[in-house]
C-alpha cells in the first residue's frame, strides 16, 4: 500500500516496512523515527548505517548480532530505539521486517 | 567402494542411515553412523511428559534397534571434523575418513547465555521442557504445584518446533482446568516475537485462541536476565515479569563439534544450500535437520522431507551429476491447543500456514489452521508414525516431499 510519508508517496507493507529501498532518504527516516517518538541523534545515524550495510550484505539481522556487532550493545540499542528496536530500526532504516527465523 | 559417514543417530541420521541401505548400491558403499548416546528420543514426546499424558519410557528407545542392519554404529562422540582432510576425529581415539559426510547433530539447549537462567533456582523455579531431564523434572514439579504466576517463555529464535511453548501454554491451561485449579494459576506467554508466531494467518489464529483461554502474552521480550532472588525475567527495554514457575526454552545452539571444528555460524549452525542441502563451504559435506542455517523452521517433518530430497541429491553427486532436487522448505506441524483438539499448519519457504484440507485436497480428513480432534488423533498418530515410518524412511501416503499448493485457501 501507498502512504505519505514526509511529503512523498512511500510503498509499505500493512505493518508500516518500506518495499522500495530506492524511495529511501534521510527525512524519510526522520519522519518514520517520530512517529515512533524519536528523535534521530547522530548516534542513531551510526547503527542506522550499520543495519542497512549489512543488509546489503545479505546478512540476516537478528538482536544477538546487533550485541556482538562491536558497533553497540544490546542495552544501547534499546535506549536509541525503545521497546522493539530491531524492528523500529529497520522501519527507520527502509529494509524489511528482519525474519527472525522460524 | 564409497564411504559414508553420518554424525548424529536422531531424527535425520536415523532417517538417512536407512535411505542410503535402499538405495546406494550394495557392494559399493559403506556407511557409518556416530552418536554419543545409546537412547533415541521422541522429542515431540517432550510436550506432554510434563502433564502426565506419555510415560517416560514411551519416548525412548535404544538406537542399537532403530539403526538399519548392514549400517555400522558406533557409540562415541566425534569431537573434530576436519573438512579438509575429508576425515572425523572420535572421543575413542580413532579416526574415520570420508567420502561423503552427512552432519545430523541437531541442537541444545544453552541455558547458560543468559544471566542467571542456569541459576540457583533452575530445577526449582525455573524448568525446560526441550530436554528428556527438564521434561521429567518439570512433570514432577507440576504433580504437586500448588498454583501462582506460570510463566512460558521461549529465550530468542530461532528454536526448535517453535510452536512447542504455545502448546505447553495450551495444555497447561487444560492441565489446571482438569485438576481443579485454573483460577490459582495465572499464565503469561512471554515471548521475543511481535506476536504468538511469525506467520500472520497463523499468528491471528492463535491469539484469538490464547485470549479465548485467558494467557496473557507479552511480546517484543529480548530477555536480558533472570533474577533468582527476587523470581522476575527483566528484558533489555527495562520490563520485566514475575514468576513463582517459569517454563523456559533457552536459547537453541547448535552442537560444539561444529563450532570445534569451524563450520558454524554465531548460534553454530552450519551455513547449507536451503535447495540442495550441501554445505556452503565443503562439496563433500551434507547437513540435515536442525544443525542447518536454512530458513525453515527446525522439525521432524522438515526433516523427513529433507531426507527424500538429498537422499536424491547425495546419488547424484556420487555419480558426479548435477543436484537436481529443491528443497522448498515444507513444514507440516500438528499444534495442540487443548481440552483434545489440536491444529495443522503446513507450509514452506515461500508460501504461509493458511486454512484448508489436507492431505487430500477437497477432502481431508484433516483440516489446516483449525481446531479439530480429528487433528488431535493426528498429532497422537504422530508417535507410531515416527517410529516405524518416518525413521524407517518409509514414504507416508499422501503426503509429498514439495509442499501440495491444492486445497488451500490462498
Ligand atoms: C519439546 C519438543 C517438541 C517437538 N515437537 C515436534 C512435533 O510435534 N513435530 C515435529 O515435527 N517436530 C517436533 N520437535 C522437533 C524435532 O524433534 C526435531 O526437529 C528433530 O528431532 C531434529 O532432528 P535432528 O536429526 O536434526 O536432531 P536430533 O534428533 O536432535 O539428533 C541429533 C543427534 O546427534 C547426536 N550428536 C550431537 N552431537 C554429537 C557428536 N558430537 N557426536 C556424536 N553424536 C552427536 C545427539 O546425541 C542426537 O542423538 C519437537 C522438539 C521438542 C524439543
Amino acid at each position: 500500500m501507498d502512504k505519505l510519508i514526509a511529503g512523498k508517496t512511500i510503498s509499505v507493507t500493512e505493518e508500516g516496512f518500506m518495499t522500495d529501498f530506492s524511495q529511501w532518504d534521510k527525512s524519510i527516516a526522520e519522519a518514520i523515527a517520530a512517529e515512533n517518538d524519536i528523535s534521530l541523534t547522530p548516534r542513531h545515524w551510526e547503527v542506522i548505517d550499520y543495519i542497512q550495510n549489512e543488509f546489503k550484505n545479505d546478512i540476516p539481522l537478528s538482536i544477538r548480532k546487533i550485541g556482538k556487532s562491536g558497533v553497540l550493545d544490546i542495552k544501547e540499542f534499546y535506549q536509541l530505539f525503545p521497546m522493539a528496536p530491531l524492528k523500529t530500526a529497520t522501519k527507520i532504516a527502509g529494509i524489511p521486517k528482519p525474519v527472525s527465523c522460524i | 567402494m564409497k564411504k559414508v559417514v553420518i554424525i548424529g543417530a536422531g531424527t535425520g541420521g536415523t532417517m538417512m542411515a536407512h535411505h542410503l541401505r535402499k538405495d546406494l548400491d550394495k557392494s559399493n558403499r559403506s556407511v557409518t553412523i556416530i552418536d554419543e548416546r545409546k537412547e533415541h528420543y521422541y522429542q515431540p514426546g517432550f510436550l506432554f511428559l510434563p502433564f502426565d499424558q506419555y510415560k517416560p519410557e514411551d519416548i525412548v528407545k535404544p538406537i542399537a534397534d532403530l539403526i538399519p542392519e548392514g549400517v555400522e554404529f558406533i557409540n562415541t562422540a566425534a569431537s573434530r571434523i576436519e573438512a579438509e582432510k575429508h576425515q572425523v576425529l572420535l572421543q575413542n581415539g580413532s579416526t574415520l575418513p570420508y567420502d561423503i559426510l552427512i552432519v545430523a547433530t541437531g541442537t541444545e539447549v544453552a541455558p547458560e547465555e543468559i544471566d542467571g537462567m542456569a541459576g540457583e533456582e533452575w530445577g526449582k523455579s525455573v524448568f525446560t521442557f526441550y530436554t528428556f531431564e527438564g521434561s521429567k523434572a518439570l512433570r514432577d514439579k507440576l504433580r504437586d504445584w500448588q498454583g501462582g504466576k506460570l510463566v512460558v517463555h521461549i529465550t530468542e529464535m530461532p528454536i526448535k518446533c517453535p510452536v512447542a511453548p504455545l502448546e505447553f501454554a495450551f495444555l497447561a491451561d487444560s492441565f489446571f482446568k482438569d485438576k481443579k485449579m485454573r483460577d490459582k494459576v495465572d499464565i503469561t506467554y512471554v515471548t521475543p516475537l511481535s506476536g504468538a508466531f511469525t506467520k500472520p494467518k497463523a499468528t491471528a489464529t492463535l491469539e484469538y485462541l490464547l485470549k479465548e483461554k485467558n494467557i496473557r502474552i507479552e511480546p517484543d521480550f529480548a530477555i536480558e536476565s533472570v533474577d533468582n532472588e527476587e523470581k522476575v525475567i527483566r528484558d533489555y527495554g527495562g520490563r520485566s515479569v514475575p514468576f513463582d514457575l517459569l517454563v523456559t526454552v533457552p536459547t537453541n545452539k547448535g552442537r560444539e563439534v561444529v563450532e570445534i571444528s569451524g563450520l558454524g555460524d554465531d548460534l553454530n549452525f552450519i551455513p547449507t544450500d536451503k535447495g540442495t542441502l550441501q554445505s556452503k563451504k565443503h562439496p563433500d559435506i551434507f547437513v540435515i535437520g536442525d544443525a542447518t542455517n536454512i530458513p525453515t523452521s527446525k522439525a521432524g517433518s522438515v526433516v523427513h522431507f529433507e531426507a527424500e530430497i538429498l537422499t536424491d541429491n547425495i546419488l547424484s553427486y556420487i555419480k558426479g551429476k548435477e543436484m537436481k532436487k529443491e528443497f522448498d522448505g515444507h513444514a507440516n506441524c500438528f499444534i495442540e491447543t487443548g481440552e483434545g483438539k489440536a491444529l495443522l499448519i503446513d507450509f514452506n519457504y515461500d508460501h504461509e500456514p493458511v486454512t484448508g484440507t489436507f492431505p487430500i485436497a477437497g477432502i481431508g480428513p484433516l483440516r489446516l489452521l483449525k481446531e479439530s480432534r480429528f487433528n488431535h488423533f493426528g498429532k497422537l498418530a504422530f508417535r507410531w508414525i515416527y517410529w516405524n515410518m518416518l525413521l524407517k524412511a518409509r514414504p507416508i501416503p499422501f503426503v509429498s516431499a514439495r509442499m501440495n499448493l491444492a486445497g488451500k485457501d490462498f
